[in-house]
């Protein structure tokens, strides 16, 4: 699944520029101190462990968040104070599976305020979806009902509802959490290639081995002193170490490579909770009733 | 002679059938009825729509409990009763917003609190006053008999204006109601979305209580749309679908409670129920046969004598370790 050129980002101007960032809800400080950027045509992961404000930060990139400190600039402008134009799909588990809409119905969500005098949608607009749709191979099901879509072609409909308002930038929520094997891997494919065509994608993600590993770019987050900060960023060569994981997730990981590729392996399981000590101590407890 | 004479009673008979069927048409005050049953029932099944999907079916039920408060307090300050309770009922939602934002307190439970606190000061205000029981008993139960012209007019403005509402600002009510959180950061100015909601539910509730009665708007605004969705799965066909039961049912209920003599709004809620008894067992039927028709089409394929390995199915594959 290894993409056979890793994307590289294009230099210039960067499309996202979080300098010093703190932000939360409510005066509670979710991210401390946070810097990124993310260039024109880059493929950036967000990992780290829950509640290290991976989706705070995809929420300051939309200005829905409080700043306390430092800013976001998409495109140059405060992403607080003119709403950046952003394709923003939400995790699956999020959405009301039983409300009454077609996936034409939810596509053309995505055009809501670009006509927002009109009540109604024009013609172009119209045909922008069905070409989307088209491009993401749901035409054939824009008629039915979003329940009746397999998980791989639930996401694709979410999909084609950000594409439909021509984003600068592309944000997913854990794309990949709930869906099955073959759905995690049609969906990263499709990622990739809407990158190679061009467009700037910022996923998160809890699943390090399945899809951070295969991304051009990782942040990894986590918590310290009560907000999340960015801790390492860069290739996931560079990133995913034992030692940045171990202070991520507070975890001995062990890090293998095969075919250049960084893999977390993962130790079998072992019974009793402190590992090693008290398991021997089990052991010979068992064994000394036996004898 | 005597087939002749039959004829002639059988003839009878028809003509006084249809007079008895004909007779509440002819009186004004039973036409004003109907006219009114048939706009709230459709103003209430519309708004509904809109109150079921965000899963909060007891908002209707609330208001109409907040709107007394509001429509006593209007009474007392001789302020006028529809604009006055109409701005009580939708600052009571607001309230409930705020509750629900400020603090972790879950959306149901706010309503409990601002509604029957605001209906509570309505009693207050009633039983210091103690001058209007007999409107009291209209308000819980609703009047039918009674609509005025005036009512009648209020009624069609609010239906106009709430109409127009939700024609112009379809798309913005749409992807609110359906994913308010992701709305807003598509810029959907979501909060005018709601606030403007708000004003159209108080309203709806208002002009309806004439009709339905603080205790019984709830069904009204509850099982229309719930029925709908029964029978469709795409949001303008149970927006219309539920205005039409909504308004169907206003009629028929009116109609028979002319004959039976009963409580009209009580009438109306019982026919909605009924409906939607119907529906239901139609919707169960109609899945059940569905599945029968999949069972028949999709038998077992026949063996393909080319590979006739592939018509069994695989054998479960053993593992060493067992």
């Amino acid at each position: 699944m290894l993409h056979p050129l890793p994307h590289r980002h294009q230099t210039g101007a960067p499309l996202v520029e979080i300098n010093g960032l703190s932000c939360g809800y409510e005066k509670q400080k979710v991210l401390n101190k946070v810097d990124l950027q993310i260039m024109r045509g880059d493929f950036v992961g967000l990992l780290g462990p829950s509640g290290s404000g991976k989706t705070t930060l995809l929420r300051a990139m939309l200005g829905a968040v409080d700043v306390y400190e430092g800013e976001v600039l998409v495109e140059g402008a405060r992403a607080a104070e003119k709403r950046p134009r952003i394709g923003y799909v939400p995790q699956l588990e999020t959405i009301d599976w039983n409300f009454p809409v077609t996936v034409r119905e939810v596509v053309m969500m995505g055009r809501t305020m670009e006509n927002r005098l009109f009540p109604w949608f024009r013609k172009e607009e119209k045909e922008l979806a069905d070409r989307m749709m088209k491009q993401l191979g749901i035409l054939h099901l824009a008629g039915r009902h979003i329940r009746q879509l397999s998980g791989g072609q639930q996401q694709r409909a979410f999909l084609a509802r950000a594409l439909v308002s021509s984003p600068s930038l592309l944000l997913l929520d854990e794309p990949t959490s709930g869906v099955d094997v073959k759905t995690r891997d049609d969906v990263m494919h499709l990622l990739h290639d809407l990158n190679h065509e061009g467009v700037t994608i910022v996923i998160t993600t809890h699943e390090i081995n399945a899809v951070a590993v295969h991304l051009p770019r990782l942040a990894v987050l986590h918590s310290y002193n009560g907000a999340g900060r960015v801790l390492a960023e860069g290739t996931p060569y560079d990133v995913i170490t034992s030692e940045i994981l171990y202070q991520t997730y507070g975890a001995e990981m062990p890090v293998i490579h095969y075919e250049g590729m960084p893999i977390v392996a993962e130790s079998p399981h072992r019974y009793g909770r402190n590992g090693g000590a008290e398991e021997d101590h089990s052991v010979s407890g068992h064994s000394h009733s036996h004898a | 002679m005597a087939g002749r004479k039959k004829t002639i009673r059988y003839q009878g008979t028809v003509t006084v059938m249809l007079d008895l069927l004909a007779e509440p048409f002819t009186y004004p005050f039973m036409l004003r009825g109907m006219l009114a049953a048939i706009l709230a029932g459709a103003l209430c099944g519309g708004i509904g729509v809109y109150i079921i999907l965000k899963r909060m079916a007891y908002i209707g039920h609330g208001l109409a409990h907040a709107v007394l408060g509001g429509a006593v307090v209007s009474f007392v300050l001789s302020f006028n009763f529809l604009i006055g309770s109409t701005v009580w009922g939708f600052l009571c939602a607001q309230v409930i917003t705020l509750t629900t934002k400020k603090r972790k307190i879950a959306y149901d439970a706010a309503i409990g609190v601002v509604t029957t606190a605001s209906f509570a000061v309505g009693i207050v205000l009633i039983s210091r006053y103690k001058s209007f029981t007999r409107d009291f008993e209209t308000a819980l139960f609703g009047n039918i008999t009674g609509v005025t012209a005036g009512d009648l007019v209020a009624l069609a403005v609010v239906t106009g204006a709430v109409a127009l509402v939700l024609f112009v600002a379809y798309k913005h009510f749409l992807f609110t109601t359906f994913d308010g959180d992701v709305a807003q950061f598509y810029g959907v100015p979501t909060g005018w979305v709601e606030a403007m909601f708000s004003l159209v539910l108080a309203g709806t509730i208002v002009v309806s209580l004439q009709v339905l009665g603080v205790l019984l708007i709830a069904g009204a605004t509850v099982i229309p749309p719930v029925s709908a969705r029964m029978l469709t799965d795409s949001f303008p066909r149970m927006l219309l679908l539920s205005a039409a039961i909504g308004a169907a049912c206003g009629f028929l209920g009116i109609y028979l409670s002319y004959f039976v003599d009963v409580s009209s709004g009580a009438t109306i809620v019982l026919v909605e129920a009924m409906v939607f008894a119907g529906v239901m067992v139609y919707a169960n039927l109609r899945s059940r046969l569905a599945a029968i028709r999949q069972r028949e089409t999709h038998t077992t394929p026949a063996p393909d004598p080319a590979d006739p390995g592939m018509a069994r199915p695989p054998e479960p594959i053993k593992t060493e370790g067992d």
